[in-house]
């Protein structure tokens, strides 16, 4: 069973406001959700490795040469707050 | 003019192509029906009538142009209309995901799979609604609300592309844009009684696709027939510089769909634990059923062992949401869509993504972070993407012996709305059967194969080989050439104009 801490301590990781009610649901779901995935402990993996992608690996390099991209005002048209061609964002130190 | 909605997607072609029904005529049938069906299904995020009609309109005259000057190329889909699930960008149109997060986002740029429908001359009529960011199996997880199934208005689609499958099942698109993470397109599919393709992994660009589990993710398509998804699926494949993970691969040769239904040589194999004590008996029986069809037909149908497919579970709802949770993390409140306001940047964050995302995204979002962790990583993510492998290799081996395998999509039809919302466990398992051909990064082919005693679809998938989907295609083709389920629409869909 997960605490309350850990709990909060992942959603602090995540980034995630959440309410009290929040906490005790994910709590619990989250709990039993793992518990059920404690079943992968039981397969024998050792010298099995590890599959991230099922491609077959290839070098995806390219030369670094300037192609045209989005434009400034494009990359800023949907941003909650701009100022001056800029992201603007509340302080971060006080 | 003998053309009506209900018309299969090729049929409907040609008749553009001879000039039987004009592109504007046929884009204000289907608009029709989605006005009258709209209110009950809710299969859509977003809709563009006057756009489409503009489009249509341009797609006739450039037709008419083609035809006073013969040496002009006409492209292939020109003034088909289809709808697009709402995770691809199109740029000017919005794009949300079924979030709240990305509520009023206008990308500026398009999907490069729906930018070649477009240059194939496609008009897409409107965005269709999906679980948030595609996490869910019943387009329950949108924020703007869920879709309803055509079959049994109570009941869910199935999910994530849910609003595609409804949409398609109830004849308001002749086919729709989908994507398949974990069986996105597949198990919608067979909830409403259609076809629906997942590509192998990496067949069609992801550039331009809301990334949920990168590893997984493919864009798909529906229809009702499965030879109906072929000119959108093969306009879409192919290289694309822009995504790394898009396969160089020459495309698979189209099918001869006017040959007799001939699968003599065709070795299936039906795995044993895709028939499991607590599945619906009406779907294994009629999978049964569909597979001594198959065999009728000349296929040599034998049982297999995809030994670890009862870890399926467990990988993948440990891989895509670590995937998600960094996926995820771009939305801050500050680039895309809209910001909780808070004096401190770090509560715009806490705000923004506590408060705009929904709770299947959160809940996703932290078992993610939670398998990433210190301390975790080993006994979760690791341990997980080792399994993987040998999900991956238990495919391997059942292809050395069998060119298909035949398997159900879902263990049940369509369940109510509201059945499973507040036990995310039940909701997981029921992905069982279409989470393995993600992990393995194999294409399926999801098609109907009967209904249940209630009326409601049931449906089957046959997976193959990476790059096979031609294969799969002849075989489900086969199937469709000598059975009508595929025609069958519902009776909710039946009495609109037509």
């Amino acid at each position: 069973m997960l605490t309350r801490e850990e709990v909060l301590h992942i959603a602090r990781l995540a980034r995630l406001e959440l309410t009290e009610a929040e906490i005790e649901q994910y709590r619990e779901q989250l709990s039993a959700v793992l518990e059920y995935f404690a079943r992968l402990a039981q397969v024998d993996t050792s010298g099995i490795p590890p599959t991230a992608s099922v491609l077959p690996p290839r070098s995806v390099l390219r030369p670094d040469e300037p192609r045209p991209g989005l434009t400034r005002e494009q990359l800023l048209a949907n941003a909650a707050e701009t100022e001056d061609g800029q992201f603007k964002v509340p302080p971060v130190l006080e | 003019m003998t053309w009506t909605p209900f018309a299969p997607l090729r049929e409907t072609l040609r008749a553009l192509q001879r000039g039987e029904v004009s592109s504007e005529d046929v884009t204000r049938a289907y608009l029709e029906r989605i006005d009258a069906l709209e209110p009950q299904i809710h299969a859509f995020l977003s809709l563009y009538p006057e756009q489409a009609i503009a489009q249509a309109r341009q797609a006739d005259a450039r037709r008419a142009r083609a035809r006073r000057h013969p040496d002009e190329p006409v492209p292939p889909l020109l003034g088909l209309p289809i709808a697009v699930k709402d995770v691809l960008a199109v740029e000017g149109m919005t794009l949300t995901c079924g979030s709240r997060i990305l509520e009023g986002f206008v990308p500026p740029y398009t999907a490069t799979s729906v930018r070649r429908l477009l240059d194939a001359g496609v008009v897409i009529v409107g965005k269709t609604n999906t679980d948030e960011f595609a996490m869910g199996s019943s387009t329950e997880n949108s924020a703007y609300g869920p879709t309803h199934n055509p079959w049994d208005l109570t009941r869910v689609p199935g999910g994530s592309s849910g609003g595609s499958a409804a949409a398609v099942a109830a004849r308001m698109v002749p086919a729709a844009l989908g994507t398949d993470t974990g069986g996105s397109v597949r198990q919608p599919a067979s909830f409403t009684g259609v076809s629906g393709l997942k590509p192998t992994y990496g067949r069609i660009s992801r550039y331009g696709l809301v990334a949920y589990g990168s590893s997984l993710d493919v864009v798909g398509v529906l229809a009702p027939q499965v030879a109906d998804l072929w000119p959108l699926f093969i306009h879409m494949a192919g290289f694309d510089p822009k995504d790394a993970t898009s396969r160089d691969a020459p495309l698979p040769p189209e099918p001869n769909w006017e040959a007799e239904p001939d699968l003599r040589g065709l070795r299936i194999g039906l795995p044993k634990e895709y028939f499991v004590p607590g599945m619906q008996a009406e779907v294994a029986d009629a999978v049964r059923a569909a597979v001594q069809h198959l065999a009728n037909l000349g296929a040599d149908v034998r049982e297999i062992s995809l030994p670890h497919t009862e870890y399926a579970v467990p990988v993948y709802y440990i891989i895509a949401p670590s995937e998600a949770s960094a996926n995820l993390a771009r939305y801050d409140g500050i680039r895309y869509g809209p910001r909780e306001p808070a004096s401190r940047m770090w509560d715009v964050y806490y705000r923004t993504r506590g408060r705009r995302f929904g709770p299947e995204v959160k809940r996703r979002i932290m078992l993610g972070t939670y398998a990433l962790s210190a301390g975790y990583y080993d006994a979760y993510y690791a341990q997980a993407q080792k399994v993987r492998t040998l999900i991956k290799q238990d495919f391997e081996r059942a292809f050395e012996t069998v060119d298909v395998i035949a398997a159900p999509v879902a263990p049940t039809t369509a369940f109510r709305l509201g059945e499973k919302v507040n036990d995310p466990l039940a909701m997981y398992l029921e992905d069982i059967f279409t989470l393995p051909a993600n992990l393995a990064g194999v294409p399926g082919l999801a098609f109907p194969v009967g209904f249940d005693h209630q009326g409601l679809p049931i449906g089957m998938q046959l997976m193959g080989p990476a790059l096979a989907e031609d294969l799969l295609f002849r075989v489900a083709h086969a199937y469709q050439q000598t059975t009508d389920w595929h025609t069958r629409i519902p009776p909710v869909a039946q009495g609109q104009p037509a």
